[in-house]
């Protein structure tokens, strides 16, 4: 994936910061980290405009599989709509527009071929406020079984008790899983949202502030859950709580208004920045 | 605290008041009212039985089961036609494209539009031009080209059809975005998002455009005086090319040209009371079933 | 256990095997259901254009045969003194119904505007709040009484008790179906004006209310004139009504076409004759199209009121969100 000198100077003519170092370039994940199989995701040039209003300005990175992937960055800077464009969910906003490439295992997911409800179960969301619906926990996790054709009762059941066992929640529900899902703590619901997601076996869970309207213990559960998560799936998280990111990510790139300014090993960002930028935001001097 | 100022808001607050209280007093007066002398009449033999000697005697009947018959085909044919605008506008469609501004246009034009204008429009679309074509193409004689059970119904059912949109579209509206995208995320179609999240939690709203649409087509006179209502009829209606009976229809003619009032007052009064209760308690449940909804909506908020 | 696993890996497997492919599938299901519901809601659309056009063709014979246009015409429409179309000298004028119309209506606006727009005040800025909870939902279910049920309280019951206090010798007349008309509308003009004064934002009321403005000052000069648009689409929306309404005229107003001053005299509305002549006219006689042509007018006019209503209710949208 390594791009020729001559490609990078003409891509970042405009951008001198970046030409002085040629380290974040197209391809901003560091070698070493990369699977062996190759990034799971790989994005290049994206552009994304609100309207005439550009959010996201020639993000370049790639995802590694397997890896908690975090991207920090004060409010407002992109990190959300980035995260939203890897499962298409910015399309159900109105005037909008993407560009640059999208690859997930090597196939453009924006191509025109592609099943977008298909996509969204292979990466699956979790969104910040939880939010399960006014159904039975058992129905929420069986939702997206159901609307993919699942019909055999012992089957979905089991699918169900996989899932929250692997969301770390079937031991508190299981003798509940009749009762209303919005009985349940904003820990638990938040869990029976990742289970939801978990149930239609995605290969990558896209996390929006996972994390950020809820109490320590639970933050601290959900936490643990993704050391977990991730020898299966690829978890990509977005948060503004950095001290989360150095506890879960393996590695974490650092948004600040609409550019990835710098992406690295989560220890590198954190201990040894190479961007001021990316060092004023972790060391505090502005949120 | 200026003195002046106490006084000006108690005397506004007093006049306003007065004017909420005069409203609702009149309003109970006519209840009031009608209950007083009409509900010594109503009895099991008047709720069944068909009426008699010149409409002094008997029951009313024949009335009510036009009246309820008549609803049910309304409401067969505006609920869904309904409810499918209010989840286009809603779900489907570009709020800025002209077709989208057509439809709303429509519907609030529809809601405006007098009942006797209904009336004329059933007469002349319905019975004289889609009834007596399609009499011309099975080659009866006069089946489908004269005034009927379904000819009604469909005129009361435009009537309707803007009360249901929007009670339908306020359900649809209130519905959390966040479900929506939720159910998308998973990988849900649209179709699959509305059919299994959407709706379910509309229900409240849209059953109370329905209750209201029965509750006004039970009331409404003017667009079946000429599309189906009749005053006698010796039985009762069977097939869709029947005429009826109806209640609000009875009331007018008993009212206005029964040649001894005072011999059918008693089963007048009775007749509008049993509309009045119908009608009220309809309203009542529509609102308390919106109410409940309402409060439900600010408390997840 | 065993099985139970390979059932898992069977339908894991599946949903793989459909997620991997990653190909965009006709879902033939989804698009026909999309335009089943697009068609059914073309549906308003056509209810209006169908009106529109059914009502105009039976009244067209007015403008274009020779022969009807001898009897009615929009000319004789204007110029004739007397409504008498059923007589060996039909006459069709106009004035007689336009005169008994306005009669209503003026009686019933007002009667009905400064009585809802005061209760709609009550409610919203005078009113504990306990008690408002209960008076917007109360009067939207008395809303719900008939005009037939309204229109055989003013036939039976009101004409006589007005009768008893004004004196005057006709018993049904514009006065009666006025008030009564007023009686129908004003839920109509209360809803409406409440939503419009409801949706000023609380955040007004309190900065005056800071200045050591009283309530009726807040009311009056800051609350209403934000609402005013929408007050004054409540009583276009109810004045309209009036206008179309049908049967409490037709059994509360004496239904004489009459000329004249007094509120007190009997009157014929457009709508209640469409009501009381329709059943008797004879199919396609010129009669049986000037009263077609009476409900293309009162459709055209109660047209016109909505787009003003409209009008006025976006105004006031833009001007809550900020000129």
């Amino acid at each position: 994936m390594a791009a020729p000198e001559s490609q990078i100077l003409k891509e970042n003519k405009s951008t001198p910061e970046i030409m002085i170092r040629p380290k974040q370039i197209l391809s901003q994940t560091p070698a070493k980290l990369l699977d062996k199989n190759g990034p799971k995701i790989e994005v290049q040039g994206l552009n994304f405009y609100y309207g005439s209003r550009q959010a996201l300005k020639n993000i370049s990175v790639s995802v590694p599989r397997h890896q908690v992937t975090a991207f920090i960055g004060p409010s407002g800077c992109g990190k959300s709509t980035f995260l939203r464009c890897l499962n298409r969910m910015n399309e159900l906003i109105p005037d909008t527009r993407v560009e640059g490439e999208f690859l997930i295992d090597g196939m453009d997911i924006y191509s025109r071929n592609v099943d977008v409800t298909a996509l969204r179960r292979k990466v699956g969301m979790v969104f910040q406020k939880s939010n399960p619906f006014p159904k039975t926990i058992f129905e929420n996790v069986a939702y997206g079984l159901r609307i993919s054709g699942m019909r055999g009762t012992s089957e979905i059941e089991a699918v169900v008790e996989e899932s929250l066992k692997k969301a770390a929640l079937w031991e508190e529900v299981k003798d509940q899983l009749h009762d209303s899902a919005l009985k349940l703590s904003g820990g638990q619901q938040q869990r029976v949202c990742i289970a939801r997601a978990l149930a239609v076996e995605p290969e990558v869970l896209l996390m929006d502030e996972p994390a950020s309207a809820l109490d320590p213990i639970s933050t601290a559960k959900i936490e643990e859950l993704l050391f977990e998560l991730k020898k299966n799936y690829t978890i990509v998280i977005v948060t503004h709580n950095m001290q989360q990111a150095a506890r879960v990510a393996d590695l974490t790139g650092f948004f600040y208004l609409g550019e990835l300014v710098e992406f690295d090993d989560s220890k590198t960002i954190f201990t040894n920045p190479s961007d001021k930028r990316t060092e004023d935001y972790v060391t505090g001097r502005f949120g | 605290m200026k003195p002046g100022l106490l006084k000006s808001d108690t005397y506004f607050t007093w006049l306003t008041g007065l004017a909420m209280f005069l409203i609702l007093a009149i309003l109970a007066i006519i209840v009031g009212n009608i209950v007083k002398y009409g509900y010594h009449t109503i009895t099991f033999e008047f709720l069944t039985s068909a009426p008699i000697e010149g409409m002094t005697a008997g029951g009313i009947f024949p009335a009510i089961f036009g009246t309820v018959v008549l609803v049910i085909l309304m409401v067969i044919a505006v609920i869904p036609v309904g409810v499918m605008t209010a989840i286009y506008l809603q779900e489907y469609a570009n709020p800025n494209s002209l077709f989208t501004k057509s439809i709303r246009f429509a519907v609030n034009n529809l809601a405006g539009v007098p009942s006797i204008v209904f009336g004329l429009f059933g007469l002349g679309f319905f019975i004289q031009f889609v009834g007596r074509n399609m009499d011309r193409a099975m080659g009866a004689d006069l089946l489908w080209g004269q005034p009927s059970l379904i000819w009604a119904a469909l005129t009361l059912a435009l009537l309707n059809l803007p009360v249901v949109v929007v009670s339908a579209e306020e359900a649809l509206r209130v519905v959390p975005r966040e479900h929506r995208e939720a159910s998308l995320a998973l990988g849900g179609t649209k179709r699959q998002t509305i059919w299994r999240v959407i709706l379910p939690q509309a229900l409240p709203g849209i059953l109370t455009g329905a209750i209201l649409s029965i509750s006004r087509g039970a009331g409404e006179v003017a667009p079946i005086m000429f599309t189906g209502a009749a005053y006698y009829l010796p039985y009762l209606p069977t097939s869709p090319t029947d005429q009826f009976m109806e209640l609000g229809y009875h009331i007018y003619v008993m009212s206005t040209q029964s040649p001894d009032v005072e011999a059918t007052k008693p089963i007048l009064y009775a007749t509008v009371l049993v509309l009045l209760i119908l009608t009220l308690l309809l309203n009542f449940i529509a609102i308390l079933i919106r109410y409940r909804m309402r409060v439900k909506m600010r408390q997840v908020a | 256990m065993t099985e139970q696993s390979v059932n898992i890996s069977a339908t894991k497997a599946g949903i793989e095997r459909e997620v991997f492919s990653l190909s965009k599938k006709f879902r033939f299901k989804e698009f026909l259901i999309e335009k089943f519901i697009l068609l059914n809601s073309v549906a308003a659309i056509i209810g209006v254009i169908l009106i529109f056009l059914f009502i105009f063709k039976e009244s067209l014979p007015l403008f274009t045969d020779r022969e009807v246009q001898s009897e009615a015409s929009v000319g004789k429409f204007i110029q004739q003194k007397e409504w008498q179309p059923v007589s060996d000298h039909p006459r069709y004028a106009f004035l007689p119904l336009l005169v008994g119309t306005l009669k209503a209506v003026s009686v019933a606006s007002f009667f009905a505007i400064p009585l809802a727009i005061l209760a709609a005040l009550f409610t919203t800025e005078f009113a504990p709040r306990r008690l408002r909870e209960f008076l917007k939902p109360g009067t939207e279910i008395l809303a719900g009484i008939p005009s037939v049920v309204m229109g055989f309280f003013a036939l039976m019951v009101m004409a006589t008790f007005l009768q008893n206090i004004f004196g005057y010798t006709m018993r049904l007349n514009a006065f009666n179906a006025g008030i009564a008309l007023g009686l129908a509308i004003i839920p109509t003009i209360y809803s409406v004006s409440e939503d419009a004064l409801n949706a000023v934002p609380h955040q007004l009321r309190e900065a005056s209310l800071a200045l050591g403005a009283s309530k009726w000052q807040t009311a009056y000069r800051v609350v209403l004139s934000v609402a005013m648009p929408g007050i004054l689409a409540a009583v276009i929306l109810g004045v309209a009504r009036a206008f179309g309404e049908t049967m409490i005229v037709l059994m509360a107003s004496g239904n004489a076409a009459l000329v004249s001053g007094n509120l007190f005299d009997s009157v014929r509305t457009f709508s209640a004759t469409i009501a009381a002549e329709l059943a008797e006219v004879v199919f396609g006689s010129p009669h049986y199209h000037t009263l077609f042509f009476i409900g293309s007018v009162l459709f055209l006019i109660t047209l016109l009121f909505n787009v003003l209503a409209h009008t006025a209710v976006t105004r006031l949208q833009r001007k809550l969100a900020g000129r």
